[in-house]
């Protein structure tokens, strides 16, 4: 034993303890991991959260150098970006200008025009301003930014923006800062407004970036109530003087003293901006997020045979997600500080480390065998998976560290984060996915046993019967024949189509969930175009609208709830407390002039409304000091950024705002006007909004009531017309509903109650073997040969065939033996069937019947039924020759025949392991040596041969004898029109179309017979309502006419071995053999058009329809589809283990079902499985199709409807009051939407009323 | 009598909804030189965009025109050569007769994309001290790539010899002055390109692989009929 294998050993072991003690224990161990996955993010708290906003430092600026590029000692509270010179230093100036006293001879217009004038000489002063001491001359020119060309995309700025030279930002940039150009501008708001972009934006704009205040702050309106003009000259310098600065600032001081201004002016903000992804990064990084996201779910779809396959795949995004948390928050408790970008490594950390492991993880315990304990299974899944899991780890380990050693940071970086990551997302996926997977494994065990069990309580144990048919037993049911479930639920047949589309909306709750969603981005776009809320919002409008009549006491100024927008940490701790007395000065009293005969009787407050000539006060509280944190934080970005400069990862240091108080005469203001100033008209007066402020919010607040109300109501009025009244009362009122009966759909609608009763056509006195229907009329056979002709409407027995029993008393002797006969023949299965039924009784075997590895412990069940079947012959052959009549060779052909489709209407019914039909595949199997006695010439009609196939067109009754007798009988009067004698070999199948007969033989040989009649076609009178079928009326013989039948072709070899199957529509005739061959004839010249091979067993069943479609089944599981026109294979598919044994196509899809009991369901024009569905052992194989999307299986004494669109069973109906009884074995749709079967020696015909009903 | 032998019509059956359209191998060829090609010219511009350094300001007017901001030609001959990349692949596997078995499923497939992206977001925004180290980092990365993913001797081959031609070519590109590096390093030419030409073949071929395989599996299917 070498080393690796000593190792491979141990792993192997340690891996299985491994798994056994993590699905002993799985609360325990999921906790443990939950609470080590959170110990191990917990440094993660310290990390700061990402985001784009901007952060800040103030300094002082007394003190204030360039901060070093290398970090300092004694850092403080110093942030790391502090370092290195800035992008520029902001010098704003901060203007506001105000015409005082204010005349009532002035126009609105006057309000800004002269101070906006005052600019230009106040840039003068700036640009001229020149700073002379000891070390030279200093000038703005040399200490601003200069700038060079904007981006090539803002040609329509250039005339706004200075270009090539300082950058120096005032609102005089819209006439080019020339005085000219903005005396002769006859509309000053035209002017600012053309450069405003439409619509939503969310950046800057161009009015905030030359005003440098926000534009509701600047009082450049015709409607401004207090009269006061701010602005700000805004300086952009490069490098920083204290000594240029603060004499501009002294000088400037010096022109325009600001009285009452006490702003501090000591300290500097150094304005951080964090990285912003731009649209060039974004794209790259989206591209590697879809092919994550493709990467996960390509990896979890391959999750498979689990009880839920979202929640795996959820915990294996988990897994991955929180074993990378995790190893962050390692690396940060020891002392590694992320620098890498979050968001850019995180796709390729998690591709690197992989959802593969969970993924070997699931498929190794599933493909466990399923019969042992969870525990073992999972330990046993782990420990075979162990070798290649440590392989694989250790092979990436390897090239982490690799990549390690390539000794570039970032790259480390990287991979140490993958290398943490690894190791715990291993520990993870020991510890927490084994657990979840042990417990989903457990959940499927416990659900499968809940599924199986009902049946087995409703079940007698000792009863020796075949198993029940359905899951469930049948309800309680109120008289014998009829059964009433809770809900027939046929929804997707009877409900119109508007009534679907209401159940659909109602079901996924479409329209609530639509207004969710519209409500949801609704308050988004709200949030994010107003951030500061709505109430800020509506604070302002409210104070704007009503000018503040009580001093103060009306309302908020509409600055204050907008200086806590921004309230910034360096902000001064007073600044809102320090707004407060501004308002109680007399500052906002301007205002109140026009009103003061509506304000002064009012309230008994003395104010100063009398006060006759208006002084508009300015002001300067704690809210100017920072006045650049009103703007918007990208307000810095975008001004840089038309330049071409970035400020991500950047800063800039705006330094404290110069104040500049400017009073204006009015005569200045008049001297200034244009001449077109006083044409605007005076402002309206706003007599409306002038009522008592309180008086305003109430009015507002109950409006919103009012439309919230409304608004509830409406949604209420919604629900209900969209959900109906009795949502989830009627259907699922009794408590847990038993899988199988599904009444209703999951959402509690339950269609009206309708029942469906069958109906039983007695008579016959054995049981039925051959059933043939043209829609109208329907003809049985029975064992005893005995025709029976019953119309299909009524269930009347029209004729019986033959009229009187001539043999009939010898028939009842036989039946006897006939009763005897079956128990000889189950012989052998007896035996086999008790072991079985045995097994059955006991709930762990039944519980996995359907799978075919149980039968492995029933190994003797075929080889005995095959070796006494093979004794059986003999003894067969030993008893004919004394009796004459009796034919018991005939007898076991017979047997077998019953399972030989006799008309193409008729499904196919092959064997189901249960006693009372008996071992029919191995019959079938001994057919080929079966040669039997056929007695010969008897007269007509032959009375002694068993019918062993019928056909039923028009009237005419066309039977096939085991003799090789073809006989015409008429169906009404019962009489024999014409028989054929040619052939001597048994006829095993027939196929009446148009006026020929097909007859396959037992030889294998096929005879093509002409019916002739003398009589001219136009005579032929046509019954039925035209139209109502599909398939045209059959002509109908009148009892005068001579009726011969000809044999016009025979093929003597058409197949090597026996036919099995035989099927004519659309002018072919299709065949199929044991000899693993399909044949297509052509009906008129009988010649063979196609062999088709492809199947590697004899072909079970064929279908073939009107659309020329073909489908064939055969003993290897295999369908194939052809098209008839070509021969060619359209596809093939596996689908069963073992026998297909019928096979029914709709347009849109196939149907199938096998010996394993299964029913598939498979696109027909992909061939693509879509579903199957698991049937009772011994259910019967007969299928039919009613409509599109309603299916008709037959089963152990009922019928069961399913609905083909969803595979759910609608129905199941019970045929008789002994549900042990018969399987169904022939199942015929009837045109008139109603199912005849077969139910031991009584025919049963059921009418789907919800069909009918859709018919018409 | 006509005798059809079956199998003749059969058809790919996870695209069957397309019966009528896929029911020859050139149509399904074109349709897998159409993807590749799509693919490669989306990957193309998509990396290109990762190569425009951060001196793209925030929204800028013209980021679409960044995207294009190669010449025209470069993504439709980057997609072209991707698709002959990947219907090469198969076909060599075919004809040297070892059918490529390693990884072959769609998640693998996802996952070596996104370490190609990867590699070139490496060679876009990391710092390295120099180029030979760029370029023995990108080698390095870009072998681990051919290791994780493919481990066929075929694929190394033709991996090596088309990231050599297509160095070349590009060099003689540049010779003639249809092209031009913004800055050339490490013996005058970009370090990288050859490394990001191998990992791009080597991805190329994993894609075109498994496109091919459906149509590999039938052929199986067919001869193991015959």
């Amino acid at each position: 034993m070498t080393v690796r294998e000593r190792l491979r050993e141990k792993i192997s072991a340690a891996f299985y303890r491994h798994g056994l003690l993590c699905a002993s224990y799985p609360v325990p161990i999921i906790l443990f991991t939950s609470a080590s996955i959170l110990a191990c993010c917990y440094p993660l708290l310290r990390l700061p959260l990402p985001g784009t906003g901007p952060v800040e430092f103030t300094t002082r600026v007394r003190d204030y150098t360039v901060p070093s590029h290398e970090p300092q000692g004694d850092l403080g509270e110093r942030p790391d970006w502090y370092r290195g010179p800035p992008v520029a230093y902001i010098q704003q100036v901060l203007v506001k200008a105000a015409v005082s006293p204010w005349d009532s001879t002035l126009v609105p217009v006057d309000v800004f025009r002269s101070p906006l004038g005052r600019v230009f000489s106040l840039l003068e002063e700036i640009r001229n301003h020149v700073h002379n001491d000891g070390s030279g001359v200093r000038s703005l020119e040399a200490l601003c930014l200069q700038v060079t060309d904007l981006l090539p995309g803002l040609r329509r700025m250039q005339t706004v923006l200075p270009e090539h030279g300082c950058l120096l930002v005032s609102p005089g940039n819209y006439w080019q800062n020339q005085r000219e150009l903005f005396d002769s501008d006859p509309d000053l708001l035209k002017t600012v407004h053309q450069h405003e972009p439409k619509g939503l934006h969310t950046s800057a704009t161009l009015r905030d970036l030359l005003f440098g205040v926000p534009v509701k702050h600047t009082g450049v309106s015709l409607y401004s109530r207090k009269r006061v003009v701010t602005y700000t000259i805004t300086m952009v310098l490069g490098s920083y003087d204290a000594r240029f600065l603060s004499s501009l600032r002294a000088r400037l001081r010096q022109l325009h003293p600001s009285v009452n201004c006490s702003l501090r002016e000591d300290h500097m903000v150094h304005v951080h901006f964090k990285e912003e992804i731009g649209m060039a990064e974004l794209i790259p990084l989206v591209t590697t997020y879809i092919i994550l996201f493709a990467y996960i779910y390509f990896s979890t779809r391959k999750i498979d045979m689990v009880k839920s396959k979202w929640g795996l795949a959820l915990a294996a995004v988990v897994t991955v997600l929180s074993s990378l948390l995790m190893s962050v928050g390692l690396c940060t408790l020891f002392g590694l500080t992320p620098t890498l970008n979050g968001g850019e490594i995180f796709p390729y950390l998690v591709v690197v480390i992989g959802l593969e492991n969970v993924l070997v993880l699931t498929k190794s315990v599933v493909s466990t065998p399923v019969d042992l304990e969870v525990k073992l299974r999972i330990a046993q899944g782990l420990s075979n998976e162990s070798w290649s899991i440590m392989k694989n780890m250790a092979t990436e380990l390897c090239i982490i560290l690799i990549g390690y050693f390539t000794l570039v940071p970032a790259i480390q970086e990287f991979c140490l984060f993958a290398v943490v990551g690894l190791v715990s997302d291993f520990f993870l996926q020991m510890f927490f996915f084994t657990t979840v997977l042990s417990i989903d494994i457990r959940r499927m065990e416990l659900a499968d046993l809940n599924r199986r069990l009902p049946a087995e309580a409703g079940m007698p144990p000792p009863k020796p019967g075949p198993l029940r048919p359905r899951e469930a037993p049948p309800p309680p049911r109120p008289s014998p024949y009829t059964i009433t479930l809770q809900t027939p639920a046929f929804r997707n047949l009877r409900l119109p189509k508007r009534l679907r589309v209401v159940y659909f909306l109602a079901r996924t709750r479409l329209a609530q969930r639509f207004i969710m969603v519209g409500t949801v981005i609704w308050i988004g776009i709200l949030a994010y175009t107003d951030p500061a809320g709505l109430r800020t919002y509506l604070a302002a409008q409210v104070s704007e609208q009503s000018p503040l009549g009580e001093g103060g006491a009306g309302g908020l100024p509409p600055h204050l709830g907008v200086a806590s927008v921004f309230p910034g940490p360096g902000g001064d701790p007073a600044s809102t407390l320090s707004v407060l007395p501004a308002p109680a000065e007399p500052t906002p009293l301007p205002e109140n002039q026009s009103q003061g005969h509506h304000g002064a009787p009012r309230e008994g407050v003395p104010h100063q409304a009398q006060a006759p000539p208006l002084v508009p006060q300015i002001s300067w509280g704690a809210e100017d000091e920072e006045g650049w944190r009103r703007l918007s934080f990208r307000h810095w970005p975008s001004l840089f950024s038309y330049y071409n400069i970035t400020l991500a990862k950047r800063y800039i240091s705006i330094l404290p705002v110069i104040p500049v108080t400017l009073h204006l005469s009015p005569r200045e203001a008049i001297e200034t006007r244009h001449p077109q100033d006083t044409r605007h008209p005076p402002p309206p007066k706003h007599l409306a909004a002038r009522e008592h402020p309180y008086l305003l919010i109430y009015k507002l607040s109950a409006l919103g009531l009012a439309a919230g109300v409304l608004l509830v109501l409406l949604l209420f009025c919604l629900y209900r017309v969209l959900c109906p009244r009795n949502y989830g009362q009627n259907g699922v009122a009794h408590g847990r509903r038993r899988r199988g009966d599904l009444p209703c759909d999951d959402y509690g609608y339950s269609p009206p109650i309708s029942e469906i009763s069958p109906l039983l056509l007695r008579g016959h006195s054995m049981d039925i073997e051959c059933l043939a229907s043209d829609g109208m009329l329907l003809a049985s056979c029975c064992l005893a040969g005995q025709i029976r002709v019953w119309d299909a409407q009524t269930g009347d027995c029209l004729t019986v065939i033959p009229k009187h029993g001539g043999c009939w008393e010898q028939r009842d002797g036989w039946d006897a033996v006939g009763v005897a006969e079956p128990e000889n023949l189950g012989g052998g299965t007896e035996p086999g069937g008790r072991v079985f039924d045995e097994d059955e009784g006991y709930p762990l075997r039944r519980r996995t019947t359907p799978r075919p590895a149980l039968f492995e412990d029933q190994p003797d069940l075929t080889p005995l039924i095959d070796t006494n079947f093979d004794s059986q012959p003999p003894s067969h052959l030993l008893l004919t020759p004394p009796r004459d009549g009796f034919d018991f060779g005939g007898l076991v052909e017979r047997a077998y025949l019953e399972h030989e489709p006799p008309s193409p209407g008729l499904t196919a019914s092959y064997p189901s392991p249960s006693p009372p039909s008996g071992p029919p595949p191995q019959r079938r199997r001994s057919l080929g040596y079966i040669q039997p006695p056929v007695p010969q010439g008897q007269g007509t009609p032959d009375w002694e041969s068993a019918v062993w196939a019928m056909e039923l067109r028009g009237n005419l009754i066309a039977a096939g004898r085991s003799s090789g007798k073809l006989e015409l009988w008429d169906a009404v009067e019962g009489s024999l029109r014409c028989s054929n004698e040619d052939g001597v070999s048994g006829i095993t199948a027939l196929a009446f179309l148009n006026n020929r007969i097909v007859a396959a033989r037992l030889d294998g040989s096929l005879d093509f017979f002409t019916v002739d009649i003398n009589k001219p076609l136009g005579l032929l009178q046509y019954r039925g309502p035209p139209g109502r079928s599909n398939i045209p009326p059959s002509p109908c013989y009148s009892s005068e006419d001579v009726i011969s039948c000809q044999l016009t072709r025979s093929v003597q070899c058409a197949h090597q071995k026996p036919i099995t199957v035989l099927r004519a529509a659309a002018g072919r005739v299709v065949t199929g053999s044991q000899d693993h061959t399909v044949r297509v004839y052509r009906l008129e010249d009988s010649c063979c058009l196609f062999t088709l091979q492809g199947h590697s067993g004899g072909i079970t069943a064929i279908y073939i329809d009107q659309t020329m479609v073909l489908a064939s089944g055969g003993q290897d599981g295999a369908i194939c589809l052809w098209d008839v026109l070509t021969g060619s294979r359209v596809s093939h598919v596996y689908g069963h283990r073992g026998d297909v044994t019928s096979l029914v196509c709709t347009t849109s899809c196939v149907i199938s079902s096998g010996l394993d009991d299964l029913i598939c369901i498979w696109d027909r024009s992909t061939g693509i499985k879509l579903y199957s569905i698991q049937q009772e052992v011994g259910c019967g194989a007969s299928l039919g199709v009613i409509s599109e999307s309603l299916l008709v299986t037959g089963g152990q004494g009922c019928v069961s409807f399913w609905d083909l669109n969803f595979g759910d069973l609608l129905q199941t109906v019970y045929l008789g009051q002994s549900s042990d009884g018969q399987g169904v074995r022939q199942l015929v749709v009837l045109n008139n939407a109603a199912i005849v079967c077969d139910f031991g020696s009584e025919l049963s015909l059921v009418y789907v009323p919800s069909v009918l009903e859709k018919l018409d | 009598q006509s005798t059809v032998r079956s199998g003749s019509g059969q058809t790919n059956p996870s695209r069957g909804t397309y019966i009528a359209v896929i029911t020859n191998r050139s149509t399904t060829l074109v349709i897998r030189g159409f993807m590749l090609f799509s693919i490669g010219v989306f990957l193309a511009l998509v990396l290109n965009l990762l190569q425009v350094q951060r001196n793209v300001t925030l929204f800028p007017p013209d980021v679409i025109s960044s995207i294009f901001s190669s010449a025209w030609w470069v993504p439709p001959c980057c997609g072209t050569a991707s698709a002959i990349i990947g219907l090469l692949y198969p076909c060599i596997d075919c004809r040297l007769g070892e059918p490529h078995k390693f990884k072959r499923e769609w998640s693998s497939v996802m996952r070596c994309v996104a370490v190609f992206v990867g590699i070139n977001h490496a060679s876009a925004k990391v710092d390295f001290a120099n180029n030979v180290q760029l370029s023995l980092t990108l080698a390095a990365l870009s072998i681990g790539l051919w290791w994780t993913f493919d481990r066929s001797r075929s694929g190394f081959g033709l991996g090596v010899v088309i990231a050599l031609l297509a160095t070349l070519s590009t060099q003689l590109l540049v010779y003639n002055g249809v092209f031009q590096y913004t800055s050339p390093d490490f013996l005058y030419i970009r370090s990288w390109l050859p490394c990001i030409f191998f990992a791009g073949v080597i991805t190329m071929g994993n894609i075109g692989r498994q496109l091919a395989l459906y149509e590999c599996k039938l052929m199986s299917e067919k001869t193991h009929q015959d």
